[in-house]
């Protein structure tokens, strides 16, 4: 067990090394503050460029006087096949959100499909119909593709990755770095769904009630934001990690503080009952078709009204806020009236013994 | 859900927070036992709302924290080798040993699974009769049951590829050992609910009475644990050291008769060492000699591995009550839970840890970690 002085999570973008870590861990893949040292440390000074320092959700470029939002994401899913979704829904609708969450609207998607050996046809077809099908819900067009073939044993099946690209309306800037003392904070609907439904198929657990994903596209739902006031300052979609990860990014990015309510997220009593089975929490599950919003205090309730009137933002719900105290961190004003910090979680929660 | 809810009411939480600061005249320390009500009670904000001469001791009931850094050295070494199957609670996977944990094992190509009951490890071992599966049974009186039933269950189902690695303890010879430190300061115990559910509370009131304690018996809600409170205070306050059940919803005197009686076929009881604590004398169950061939330890001589913990780490202080984790010097700095020293930081129901993730904003924040954000974040 190491002794030397150590840096403190919280602060994950010191370039101290690997530590403790020689071998790639399921955490690096969760989403917390494992991945966050992967990119920060390994991908980022092997690259070396600013728009993906920007670390935002996809990246925005000038190109031939548009603004474009572009964006990649790989996806693996076990299993294939979930209440309320596929793989094919996540690998459209995971890069048209990550899109959107830049402003802008999505139009082009790319398809790479890595194929193990040994599965069968029917299921890479049940895929890829659920990918045209959720291309043409979003709005995208799947432009181009490829296909690999791995042998047996080398890989879990099938995995996808997209590519994307969209447009990036003229006075519309959201980024992580812009939230502000004051904004409202607004999380689009009710959480953890995605998380809990997929811990249900592929632990086999039974929660007395079906979960389903809530995998969506949400550049729908963006544009209608966009309509009411184009100077929304910050959209994220808290997939892996959960809510408390996206907004402990943001806080950290924008180095102001977030303060939430805990009686104000939206937790179904499925989650939530799921979550205090196993000893999760749910502020730290994965969403697929949620997104939060960072808005100025006076377009919240015309935001939150536009929200509302659109298929998925119904559950739409004013959370918190950004405020000047604890810059960099996430508190959360508990039921019983105290508090306490949300933090990065390390990488992928883990089931409690008891 | 709507139970639950119940006990998370902030109107009923006012209405005896009220009662314990009209009850509370003079200053009184409480222990919790179990770290489920330390994760429940700095979750909640509970010890924030408390009158300021309440004041909550966090106790040693973590399993995840008293599991000796001997055993998990073990685990690893078991989880290294091929043709094993290594299963585990969730939560003993980031635990480090002394020179890695069984996430390492497992990114070193180790097979090591996360499962939520020894029964399903139970059910690899009749997949994988060529492999042989270890189960990691550690914990407290609450998954000794499962762990002796999935025993008891491969040598009715005959099968020779099923161990366990056990580590189980026992909370009243630790609440003994606890009380009888010259340095104590605790005056009143929330004893932990779920433990008793099973065990009953026949073991308790010659405690109370031996070292003049009232033990409550209390479970985890927010409510649960106001009521532990109000009713150890009101105890106190008249002088009075009995033991009282404020979770009847869930503990009967008896306990759980079917889980004592498969406790008892499989364990016997032996003396054990808690991490950060020490041996404490008859504190812990081992596999019974009729089921020592189920035994782990037996089956992959494990017997020559040797520890030596941080000096600096006062993880031992804390699971005694001594200390608060913000009182030792590496708190926050050289010891987090991305680094930890000692089992109190590391395990998600340890104190040091409940304190590092919920209540840093009142920590002083580091220099380094000052220097580190300023950097960060020039304008903020």
């Amino acid at each position: 067990m190491t002794a030397d002085p150590v840096v403190d999570p919280a602060n994950w973008s010191c370039p101290a090394p690997l530590r403790d870590q020689p071998v790639v861990v399921m955490g690096h893949g969760g989403g917390g503050a494992l991945s966050a040292e992967l990119v920060e440390q390994v991908f980022i000074p092997a690259y070396g460029n600013a728009t993906l320092a920007a670390m935002a959700d996809s990246a925005v470029l000038e190109l031939g006087g548009a603004r474009l939002a572009f964006s990649t994401d790989s996806h693996v899913v076990r299993p294939l096949f979930f209440p309320g979704g596929s793989l094919g829904d996540l690998a459209v609708n995971g890069t048209v959100n990550d899109l959107a969450m830049s402003g802008a609207r999505p139009a082009y998607l790319s398809a790479a499909f890595v194929l193990e050996e040994g599965v069968e046809l029917s299921v890479v077809e049940r895929i890829a119909r659920a990918m045209g099908t959720a291309a043409e819900a979003a709005g995208v067009t799947i432009a181009t593709g490829d296909t690999k073939v791995v042998e047996s044993g080398h890989g879990d099946g099938v995995y996808v990755t997209t590519a994307g690209v969209g447009l990036v309306p003229d006075g519309v800037d959201i980024r992580p770095q812009r939230a502000r003392p004051g904004d409202a904070v607004i999380v689009s609907g009710p959480i953890g769904l995605h998380g809990v439904a997929i811990m249900s198929v592929r632990e086999g657990l039974e929660f007395g009630i079906e979960i389903a994903s809530d995998t969506a596209p949400l550049a729908g739902l963006v544009a209608a934001m966009l309509d009411v006031t184009p100077d929304v300052h910050v959209l994220r979609d808290p997939t892996r990690g959960g809510l408390a990860a996206s907004l402990n990014e943001i806080a950290r990015a924008s180095g102001t503080g977030v303060r939430l309510s805990e009686r104000a997220i939206p937790v179904p009593d499925a989650v939530a009952g799921a979550c205090g089975f196993l000893g999760l929490d749910p502020l730290y599950v994965a969403n697929e078709g949620r997104l939060v919003a960072f808005v100025p205090r006076p377009a919240a309730e015309a935001v939150l009204a536009a929200m509302r009137a659109h298929p998925q933002g119904t559950g739409a719900t004013l959370i918190g806020e950004c405020v000047t105290e604890h810059p960099g961190m996430v508190v959360v004003s508990t039921g019983l009236g105290g508090t306490r910090v949300v933090d990065l979680p390390l990488g992928e929660q883990l089931p409690r013994i008891c | 859900m709507k139970y639950i809810d119940e006990f998370n009411d902030p109107d009923l939480a006012r209405r005896l927070l009220d009662e314990i600061h009209a009850t509370a005249t003079r200053p009184w320390a409480l222990m919790e036992v179990c770290g489920g009500q330390t994760h429940s009670i700095i979750r909640h904000g509970i010890d924030q709302l408390l009158p300021e001469q309440v004041e909550l001791i966090h106790g040693p009931g973590c399993p995840v924290c008293v599991t000796p850094l001997d055993v998990i050295d073990k685990a690893l070494e078991i989880a290294s080798r091929p043709g094993v199957i290594f299963c585990s609670f969730g939560d003993m996977l980031r635990v480090p040993g002394t020179d890695r944990d069984l996430f390492r094992v497992k990114g070193e190509g180790g097979d090591v699974r996360v499962v939520y009951s020894p029964l399903d490890a139970l059910e690899l071992a009749r997949k994988h009769p060529d492999r042989e599966v270890v189960f990691f049974a550690i914990g407290f009186e609450t998954t000794a049951p499962a762990n002796a039933m999935a025993v008891h269950q491969a040598r009715r189902l005959g099968l020779a590829n099923f161990s366990l690695l056990v580590s189980h303890v026992r909370v009243p010879p630790a609440v003994e050992a606890i009380m009888s430190a010259p340095q104590c300061r605790v005056q009143g115990f929330l004893a932990a609910g779920h433990v008793c559910s099973v065990m009953g509370t026949a073991e308790y009131p010659e405690l109370a009475e031996r070292f003049g304690v009232p033990l409550v018996v209390t479970g985890f809600e927010p409510l649960d644990i106001l009521e532990g409170i109000r009713r150890a205070v009101r105890q106190l306050e008249r002088g009075e050291h009995r033991v009282e059940n404020a979770y009847a919803r869930a503990v009967r005197e008896d306990g759980n008769p079917a889980a004592l009686r498969m406790i008892q076929e499989v364990f016997e009881v032996a003396d054990r060492n808690w991490r950060g604590i020490g041996r404490i004398p008859r504190s812990g169950w081992r596999l019974s000699e009729a089921f020592r061939a189920y035994d782990a330890e037996h089956r992959f001589d494990v017997g020559g591995i040797r520890t030596e913990e941080p000096a600096e780490c006062r993880s031992g202080e804390v699971l005694q009550g001594l200390i608060k984790p913000t009182e030792c010097a590496a708190f926050g700095t050289t010891c987090t839970p991305r680094t930890p020293l000692g089992a109190t930081m590391v395990s998600s129901e340890g104190a040091c840890a409940a304190y590092y993730l919920y209540r840093r904003m009142n920590s002083p924040m580091p220099q380094a970690a000052r220097a580190a954000r300023e950097e960060m974040n020039p304008v903020a």
